[in-house]
């Protein structure tokens, strides 16, 4: 048994990145094919009111609404808050507030960003008008922000057909967050040991199963999994599978073999990739031992040790 | 119908970082500390249910990383909310009440220092018109708490806003688990700068990690696991319409209407622990669940003190639970919000036997 050395936490960054691509319904996509063309429609709902932006349905009666009118580009501010620091992606790069804006005609309120010189300059009230970005998608972004207007209300939301030539039917709506990644006390400990070509398993207190890789817990029994134990290097392969689709990003030619590999001294599988045999010869018993890249923190994959196969009764229980 | 019972309540430390545990690591010891408790191993647990987020850990199916720490092997009965643990709470009591159950456990977490938790949270928003502008969680609060200031028959101003941080942080001296404790006086508040305006820090809660679990238990079964269980004789949970400009910001009906349904205003409360991550949204939770100056409110500190994500609404209820437990309160209501600007409200109502 070895003692469980006191952690030293793992970090590093990790970047999730998705461009989600979303369809429209015939509302939406009215609404920001029209934010293209420089105009802004809402939807009215079976009471008169008028929704900005529309929604298909009444959030108060859920009926369905398809009744589009076209409302002005200026408004009335009905609540606002000051962003002194301005944080990626948001509308502008300079200090500006947050407003909902009531635009003349809707008798609802629209979220962005209002361009003004400092919170003195803004207040509940104020009269606004949309400034237009330049390049126009049929998105919210296409509204770059709002800027102080001085002219009083335009009157009521008129009907509007919602055709437009060469509608939008869909965004693409890219987000990207940024974290750092700790594995927490078990998995630093492994990747660690792994680092030095040594794989370790982690046994739980209660059932005496051995880990790999450890995170912390035993599955089975709900308690911590502290005492180390050395496994391995070499193992048996368990099961495997014959990948035959290239992954993008990955170099390895295809048919390769992706097998759940038990290592000796190990109560569960786990799994990596079988080289140095053709892949159409390996087979459940396999005896594999890892082979390492010259500056690979883990093993690039696994070869056949040359052993004669294990009996299945050997591995049955780790299938 | 059968009678339903918070029997046992544990919260981590809530601190700015937790590197050092995953999140099975951190919430373990939580779960050890209820079954412990009631005298139950978690074999022995009829149902678990969880309440997390991947957006918080940036990996998908982050949970059943989390479910290790329950003994999920052979299979268990559980389920997973991806929202606030107090939902959770609520999909326990219901599996509870058709007495398909006797007992549940019930966990959640949220380790928010792995990201920058003010744009991880707009993720939650509306993708099309709101999301692709990323107003950050503590913006649109400030929507919220400028909206109050300004509404007439409020009478909520920024000395108010800061009277309620005061007061919050000063009660959770008596936290051992809070991440905040203590402030200066609400006067020596207004002195520092906004954030965004007219929120300043203090008006915020403190972003950090932590756990929290509960054991419901039902009739007989939970008098055997307590000796003073807090029994739920009501809850129920509404949401608003999800775009912030067809709300009036300065009301919560959807937390009125939970507290109608789960029965607050048949009786008075002599304690209620209110999920206000923000202090202006406290100022509109007391109104419209129209509790009387008496009433003890948040003596835990509250979210402002400490607000684990997916968790500080399940603290709630513990909080409240346990004040039941030591015989400090006899009629408690809980509340819990998930969503930007109070978007839904969970509102539970617990007493104790009489005394
Ligand atoms: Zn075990």
């Amino acid at each position: 048994m070895t003692p469980a050395p006191s952690p030293e936490v793992l970090q590093a960054p990790l970047v999730v990145e998705f461009p989600f691509t979303r369809s429209l319904g015939p509302v939406q996509s009215a609404f920001l094919t029209g934010l293209r063309n420089r105009t802004v429609l809402g939807v009215r709902t079976t009471d008169g009111r008028v929704l900005v932006p529309p929604v298909e349905y009444d959030p108060v009666t859920a009926d369905e609404l398809a009744d589009l009118v076209e409302v002005a580009p200026t408004g009335t501010v009905t609540t606002w808050a000051w962003n002194p620091a301005p944080r990626r992606g948001q509308p502008l790069r300079t200090p500006f507030a947050w407003v909902l804006v009531r635009l003349d005609g809707a008798d609802t309120a629209l979220l962005h960003a209002l361009d003004a010189p400092g919170p003195d300059a803004v207040r509940t009230g104020m009269r606004v008008r949309i400034r237009w970005a330049g390049e126009r998608v049929g998105a919210i972004t296409d509204i770059a922000c709002f800027e102080p207007y001085d002219g009083a209300g335009a009157g009521e939301a008129v009907p509007h057909s919602g055709e437009f030539a060469d509608p939008v039917s869909g965004i693409v709506a890219p987000a990207r967050l940024d974290y750092t990644y700790a594995p927490g006390r078990a998995q630093s400990r492994y990747l660690k040991a792994l680092a030095g070509r040594t794989t370790y398993g982690e046994r739980c207190p209660s059932c005496r199963k051995v880990y790999v890789p450890p995170r912390g817990a035993c599955p089975t029994c709900g308690v911590a999994t502290d005492e180390q134990v050395e496994v391995g290097p070499r193992g048996t392969v368990t099961t495997f599978c014959i990948v035959n689709i290239k992954a993008r990003n990955l170099d390895i030619e295809v048919p390769y073999v992706y097998a759940h590999i038990a290592l000796d001294g190990a109560d569960l599988a786990l799994h990596g990739r079988i080289g140095g045999i053709p892949y159409d010869q390996v087979r459940m018993g396999l005896r594999v031992e890892p082979v390492w890249s010259a500056d690979g923190r883990y093993p690039d994959h696994y070869r056949p040790t040359g052993e004669p196969d294990a009996d299945y009764d050997t591995y049955k229980e780790l299938l | 119908m059968r009678q339903v019972a918070i029997v046992a309540f544990g919260q981590s430390d809530h601190r700015p970082d937790s590197a050092e545990t995953s999140e099975v690591e951190m919430l373990m010891p939580v779960l050890h500390q209820v079954l412990d408790t009631v005298g139950l191993r978690a074999g022995e647990i009829d149902f678990t249910c969880s309440g997390s987020s991947d957006y918080l850990a940036g990996r998908a199916f982050s949970f059943t990383m989390a479910l290790d720490g329950v003994g999920a092997w052979p299979p268990i009965s559980e389920s997973h909310v991806e929202m606030d643990g107090a939902w959770a709470l609520y999909e326990a009591w219901t599996r509870l009440l058709t007495g398909e159950a006797d007992t549940a456990l019930v966990y959640a977490y949220g380790k928010s220092s792995p990201g920058d938790l003010r744009e991880v949270l707009t993720r939650q928003l509306d993708p099309y018109y709101m999301a692709p502008l990323w107003p950050d969680s503590v913006s649109l609060a400030a929507l919220q708490a400028q909206a109050l200031i300004d509404a007439a028959d409020t009478g909520a101003d920024e000395r108010a806003l800061a009277g309620v941080a005061a007061r919050s942080r000063t009660a959770a001296e008596t936290n051992p688990h809070a991440q905040l404790t203590g402030s200066p006086p609400p006067e020596a508040l207004l002195d520092e700068p906004y954030l965004v305006r007219p929120l300043r820090r203090h008006d915020c809660p403190p972003i950090g990690d932590g756990a929290a679990a509960v054991v419901l238990a039902a009739g007989d079964t939970a008098r055997r696991l307590c000796p003073r269980p807090a029994w739920i004789r009501g809850m129920d949970h509404r949401t608003e319409a999800h775009s912030l400009g067809v709300r009036d910001l300065t009301r919560s009906p959807s937390t009125r209407l939970a507290a109608e349904r789960a029965g607050a205003f048949q009786a008075p409360v002599d304690l209620a622990e209110l999920h206000a991550p923000f202090t202006s949204q406290e100022l509109i939770l007391r109104r419209e669940l129209r509790l009387a100056d008496a009433v003890r409110v948040n003596p835990s500190g509250g979210a402002l003190a400490a607000n684990p994500m997916m968790a500080a609404g399940l603290i709630r209820l513990g909080e409240a639970a346990a004040a039941i437990h030591r015989g400090a309160a006899g009629r408690a209501l809980a509340h819990a919000t998930s969503g930007p600007c109070l978007q839904q409200n969970l509102v539970a109502v617990l007493e104790g036997d009489v005394l």
